[in-house]
């Protein structure tokens, strides 16, 4: 087990640096470069640019650059935000509690919803259920997160003034009312999320379970004269739930871009929002250090998808 | 298999032990057989036909509701529905109606557009993979996976950001955006479609008429163009149409966050950028155009789901 981890540790390395490869093309390719204002500033005289670049290693070729920011990366020197006045790395571990608490409470909710939902349809497909399930699953999937986040507000906000419209960490009170408060304004992104990656969940577990629910050893569980729940819940479901592990750790990027869209919509202080504050401020070493994290993050949870698959099913060998 | 669960309540029963199918009296073409399998999925067939009303709409509109886009009229700001303007009118007095014309077509056009880079790209590498094997296999896959794997919205928003400036002085303010989105979008957006493509080729190619035109001498360029490709794309096209929802998601969701079409050229997400902030006081801005995307996005989902029952009808999900 420990060797199949460290052998999947040290696969998700290539990704990381592919993924650092991409970012900093990106950067390198992009037109516009931090010294041009010097270039046409007459105070300066050109050989001050000239030596300033070369301080700093402007005009060292590509892959010296690239390799320069990465030893800086791997430093944890992320830069300095322009706007924050602060260091990159601890504006975003300010900020990455809240992104990490809120797509974890979503994604609980989610798959509360779409395990028991599409299994229950699966079990039984065509059925009324079935087809209820089916037709919300897909009108789910076709609401855009930022149409939810908005009518979401329009109705529980606006109308009914029953939920706070911004996200605050910086709530007073203590006890009891303050978690309460805490509760109260995480609901809607919280939902919003849910809602977004719960609709695909329950059509993919759905689609898993009737490919399982046919198969010999459920027919033989069957005849055995198990109770349905067990035949369910150990023959069917467990087996069931293989793919879909695999789809949801697939689904990571999109869940992460939908975090972002709830974190601006309902203002929450997450690194979503940092992101989308830092691009619109031009504040260029933030958001490289956010598009950064979430990378590693998108990688971290493939990971932790790959070592439940490993548990979910006894047939992948940990060589 | 103990038994076998239909892929969806359309299709047809399989015959015990993959007997033959009963020969018909009359020769049906594949596009009239699937034609037949996709009427019968009543939600698919209204969905297309919403969305014929809607492109129908969006492409003449402008000859039945001849107002512009940016008429300013002060006197009525952000009043709801009415006869003068149907769908009412927005902080500077300017007909939403008018706006979600101009707007579907951008959003429409960017989804198609960026289905379009997605497929070309997609079908290419998914081919090139599936023929050559090996190490270019090999490399092209762990690409795919690399793909699959990046934080796709942060560098959409990334990419835009830098570079948007530069490719609007280039080719102009509306063509600019639009190639740049576009271009972003469905460079994306292509894995899904190369993997899809690339497991097809595989099954394909061990195929006896692959082989036959083998042996008879057609070389690969041929093979895969004339005999593999056209018996690849049925899964294809199923997800082409998927890709278009996905890309209006994408392109609205960039718009809804500010970086996408500026104010002047109105995608249906840049008029729920800007409706936002009055949400208290004119719902109907914001209902009537994130609507729009929502109907549009579900109607093509149904399509995709009739087509993928009347195309491949063995496959569940």
């Amino acid at each position: 087990m420990l060797s199949y981890l460290v052998r999947r540790l040290l696969l998700a390395l290539p990704s990381l640096l592919g993924i650092s490869v991409i970012l900093f093309c990106i950067l390198a390719l992009a037109p516009g470069d931090p010294f041009s204002d010097l270039a046409s500033d007459p105070s300066i005289p050109p050989s001050v640019a000239a030596a300033l670049r070369a301080k700093f290693g402007l005009d060292d070729p590509v892959y010296l650059r690239y390799f320069h920011w990465l030893v800086a990366m791997l430093h944890g020197d992320w830069g300095f935000s322009f706007a924050s006045r602060i260091d990159v790395s601890r504006l975003i571990m300010q900020r990455l509690p809240t992104t990490l608490f809120v797509i974890g409470a979503s994604q609980i909710l989610a798959l509360a919803i779409a395990v028991p939902v599409g299994v229950y349809a699966g079990v039984r497909p065509y059925s009324f259920f079935d087809q209820v399930a089916s037709s919300l699953a897909l009108i789910g999937f076709s609401l855009p997160t930022f149409f939810t986040g908005l009518v979401l507000i329009l109705v529980f906000s606006v109308n009914l003034h029953l939920l706070p419209m911004v996200y605050r960490t910086d709530m007073g009170g203590s006890g009891l009312p303050l978690a309460w408060a805490y509760i109260r304004q995480a609901i809607m992104p919280v939902m919003v999320l849910a809602l977004f990656q719960g609709a695909p969940w329950t059509r993919f577990v759905r689609a898993s379970v009737l490919d399982v629910v046919r198969l010999d050893h459920v027919t033989t569980a069957r005849a055995k004269g198990l109770p349905e729940r067990v035949v369910v819940m150990k023959h069917v479901v467990r087996n069931a739930m293989i793919p879909v592990v695999t789809l949801v750790a697939l689904q990571m990027p999109v869940i992460f871009g939908g975090a972002i869209i709830t974190e601006q919509i309902f203002r929450v202080p997450g690194i979503g929002s940092l992101l989308i504050s830092a691009i619109l401020a031009n504040d260029t070493p933030v958001i490289m250090g956010v598009t950064f994290v979430f990378a590693i993050l998108v990688i971290l949870f493939n990971l932790i998808a790959d070592v439940l698959y490993g548990w979910l099913d006894p047939r992948i060998s940990y060589r | 298999m103990a038994g076998s669960t239909p892929a969806s309540p359309i299709a047809e029963p399989v015959l015990a032990g993959g007997a033959a199918p009963p020969l018909r009296a009359r020769h049906e073409s594949l596009a009239r057989e699937s034609w037949r399998r996709f009427r019968r999925h009543h939600l698919a067939l209204v969905s297309a036909a919403i969305l014929v009303l809607m492109t129908l709409l969006l492409i003449f509109g402008r000859v039945i509701w001849p107002v512009a886009i940016n008429d300013i009229d002060f006197a009525a700001q952000l009043t709801g529905p009415s006869f003068a303007h149907p769908l009412g009118t927005d902080d500077l007095g300017q007909d939403v109606f008018a706006r979600m014309i101009y707007g579907g077509r951008i959003s429409l056009s960017v989804g198609v557009a960026a289905m379009l880079v997605a497929v070309f790209v997609g079908v290419f590498v998914g081919a090139v993979a599936g023929t050559a094997r090996g190490s270019v296999d090999m490399a092209l896959m762990w690409l795919c996976d690399l793909f699959l794997s990046l934080p796709q919205l942060p560098l959409l928003l990334l990419i835009i950001y830098l570079f948007q400036t530069t490719l609007r002085k280039l080719v102009g303010m509306e063509l600019g955006t639009f190639v740049l989105i576009v271009a972003v979008i469905g460079g994306f957006r292509w894995m899904s479609i190369a993997r899809l493509v690339r497991a097809q080729f595989f099954s394909l190619r061990e195929k006896e008429f692959v082989e036959a035109a083998r042996a008879l001498g057609a070389s690969t360029l041929r093979q895969v163009v004339r005999h593999i490709l056209p018996n690849a794309i049925g899964p294809v096209i199923v997800a082409a149409t998927i890709e278009v929802a996905n890309a209006i998601i994408a392109e609205s969701t960039l718009s809804f966050l500010g970086l996408g079409f500026p104010p002047d050229i109105p995608s249906w997400g840049r008029i729920l950028y800007d409706a936002k902030d009055y949400l208290d006081v004119a719902p109907h801005w914001a209902l009537f155009s994130g609507g729009a995307i929502f109907l549009v996005v579900m109607a093509i989902n149904y399509v995709g789901d009739g087509l993928r029952d009347a195309l491949d009808p063995r496959r569940v999900l």
